[in-house]
């Protein structure tokens, strides 16, 4: 009975995690043309899916924009979490650190809406962006993946011994070299980790995309968001599926990098 | 005690290699450093001692460039560091946590160094093998720290900072971290390690014991100022103070004011005795507050009352044998609790006290010090 609790209690967690996720997987291989009637296992929406051209198109777009912002994400969460990390007085830190978490806090819709109108603003007054797309999406993907690249980044860098630097410098490394020799080398799982954060959450995201994106730039989810309002199709079931798979993928892969590297850098 | 005369010490007119003057630095409301003034000769041994907090560490960072002073220069070998980055100093410092870089090998963590001064290929190979031989680490180039023992760490670290051939070499609790009997065994090697290399070294430890047995000289540390500079022998016989005699292994102190003083040896009347002491005189006059330090291997026993000066009944309490020695805790008719030292032969002449016995206690006026402060 103490045990059965629990464990049931457990289990409950996890089916309301994970159940909606199951079902739809499971229905990714039904065969019939209405997503809710079973009528037997079937590849064949998967077959579909890959003959789609226009999810084809959306994919690849994602796949881009996820890349670029990224590896900018990333650059500039290194940047910033270590001017953090250098600046002693407590009072600026806080600031600095609270405006950079603001994206992370802020209403998606919020995000979205305040960069489409700068978008639209500075198109007005120096011409560029001259019209909304993939860069736009790109920019915009940036400003939250950036945050989350701090915080993933600056978490490795405040556990790293502080001694180290200063042994580099006392072995006659000048700040520049004990940062590229030490410093960095320390912090690529942490770097790693939080470009793969960021690549799946700019693959997720619906909302800040759809605020900023112009005409011909549909990204996945945004393409699967408005098939699904003309009805749902097996294929997004498919889709889907192997979406969750993948993310789930390259998440398992962010943590085991630095989980592996922390188990490395503990004596 | 004549391995004193195979330590170097400061010669006489040589110029010192580190020369530390009214160098202070203030931490928030602490100062960690107090108006220090310190000459370091080549060549020696140097330990700097303290309980933790006593501004030891702070004062091997400033050396290093690895803190900045409020005020006060440090000259290394004539030239002024004040403004000089750390990486630019001709110090190595080895950490006490050893401050390994996880990522490198064995060898690129001694190379290291050398990389930074940008040698030649040929060169750092030939110095970081020949360093690693050096500590008898030469098989072990290609390991990451987290594959080696706490004892092989401590000898990279050695190895990364030596490779560079320092003109100091600065150790932070170098033994620390490794378990008693690597200890010893390490602290004999360090010895000798800068008796072949010849370098000078400074030591930061919070251990007398290893101080002793490693130090040409010692300054003691208390507050961010020195207490003491001197010889081991020096600060274990003639302790400037109660809390030097204290801080060098175990000793009586019995607070008393002086009597009288003929021929040297001062009399002086304490309570806490219950008696009057008497003391090698160091200056004091009659009618000053002293205190009379007498080491625990000084104190005799005696069953019956022994016709000496110094002589007082007292209980045995405690004792315990240590193998070499009987440690003894005696209770004076004050209360006053003493702590004796005998060797076999002479808890054999003492007629092998038991606890709860009746004996004496006694000691020579010679073996006693008079402290001022």
């Amino acid at each position: 009975m103490t045990r059965l609790f629990p464990l049931s209690m457990l289990a409950f967690g996890y089916a309301f995690l994970y159940l909606p996720i199951a079902v739809l997987m499971i229905y990714s291989f039904n065969d019939n043309r209405l997503v809710t009637v079973w009528s037997g296992f079937s590849t064949r929406w998967y077959g579909e899916l890959f003959r789609n051209a226009q999810i084809g198109d959306a994919l690849w777009l994602s796949l881009r924009v996820a890349a670029v912002s990224a590896t900018a994400s990333v650059l500039l969460g290194t940047m910033a979490a270590f001017a953090m990390q250098r600046i002693r007085r407590a009072a600026g830190r806080g600031a600095f650190e609270a405006l950079a978490m603001a994206p992370l806090i802020l209403p998606e819709v919020l995000t979205g809406l305040s960069l489409l109108m700068l978008f639209v603003m500075l198109s007005e007054a120096i011409g560029w962006p001259a019209s909304r797309g993939a860069t736009t999406i790109t920019l915009a993907h940036i400003t939250f993946g950036t945050a989350y690249a701090i915080v993933v980044i600056r978490a490795r860098l405040s556990q790293l011994d502080p001694r180290l630097e200063e042994a580099a410098a006392d072995l006659g490394a000048t700040p520049w070299r004990t940062f590229v020799r030490v410093t960095l080398p320390l912090l690529v799982p942490a770097i790693v980790a939080a470009w793969l954060l960021a690549f799946t959450l700019s693959l997720d995201d619906v909302v800040i995309a759809s605020f900023v994106t112009g005409p011909g730039a549909s990204t996945l989810p945004i393409v699967i968001y408005s098939s699904v309002r003309l009805g749902v199709s097996p294929q997004i079931n498919a889709l889907a599926t192997l979406l969750v798979v993948g993310v789930a993928m390259l998440i398992a892969t962010a943590m085991l990098t630095l989980w592996r590297a922390e188990r490395r850098s503990a004596p | 005690m004549d391995a004193d005369q195979d330590r170097p010490l400061t010669g006489g007119d040589a110029p010192p290699i580190i020369r530390i003057r009214g160098v202070t630095r203030r931490f928030g409301g602490t100062t960690a450093l107090d108006g220090v003034d310190l000459d370091i000769g080549r060549g020696e041994f140097f330990c700097l001692l303290g309980a933790s907090g006593s501004g030891k560490t702070t004062l091997l960072r400033a050396i290093a460039g690895l803190e900045t002073l409020d005020s006060g220069t440090i000259t290394v070998d004539g030239d002024d560091m004040t403004g000089w980055p750390a990486y630019r100093r001709p110090v190595n410092m080895m950490f006490q946590s050893y401050a390994l870089f996880p990522h490198l090998s064995v060898e690129k963590n001694v190379a290291f160094g050398l990389q930074e001064e940008r040698r030649p290929r040929g060169e750092i190979r030939e110095r970081v093998q020949e360093t690693l031989d050096l500590l008898e680490m030469g098989a072990l180039g290609a390991r990451k720290p987290h594959q080696l023992s706490g004892g092989q760490r401590q000898r990279v670290a050695l190895a990364r900072a030596l490779v560079k051939r320092p003109k100091i070499l600065l150790l932070d609790e170098p033994l620390a971290a490794l378990d008693k009997k690597l200890r010893e065994r390490a602290q004999a090697e360090l010895v000798s390690l800068r008796e072949r290399i010849g370098i000078t070294f400074v030591v930061v430890t919070h251990d007398q014991e290893e101080a002793i047995g490693m130090a040409s000289r010692i300054a003691l540390m208390r507050d961010g100022k020195l207490v003491q500079v001197g010889q081991p022998r020096d600060l274990y016989d003639a302790p400037s103070s109660r809390y030097v005699a204290d801080f060098f292994g175990a000793a009586n102190l019995f607070a008393g004011t002086v009597a009288g003083v003929t021929g040297g040896i001062a009399t002086v009347d304490s309570g806490e005795a219950g008696a009057d002491l008497r003391a090698l005189c160091d200056g004091q006059s009659a009618g000053a507050a002293v205190t009379v330090m007498v080491r625990p291997e000084h104190i005799r026993l005696a069953r019956a009352r022994p016709a000496h000066a110094n002589a007082m009944t007292a209980r045995v309490g405690a004792l315990s044998f240590l193998g070499s020695f009987y440690a003894c805790e005696l209770t004076l008719p004050t209360g006053k609790s003493v702590r004796a030292r005998l060797s076999p032969l002479e808890f054999e002449a003492a007629g092998r006290p038991a606890q709860g016995d009746e004996s004496h206690v006694w000691w020579e006026p010679a073996a006693a010090r008079m402290l001022s402060q």
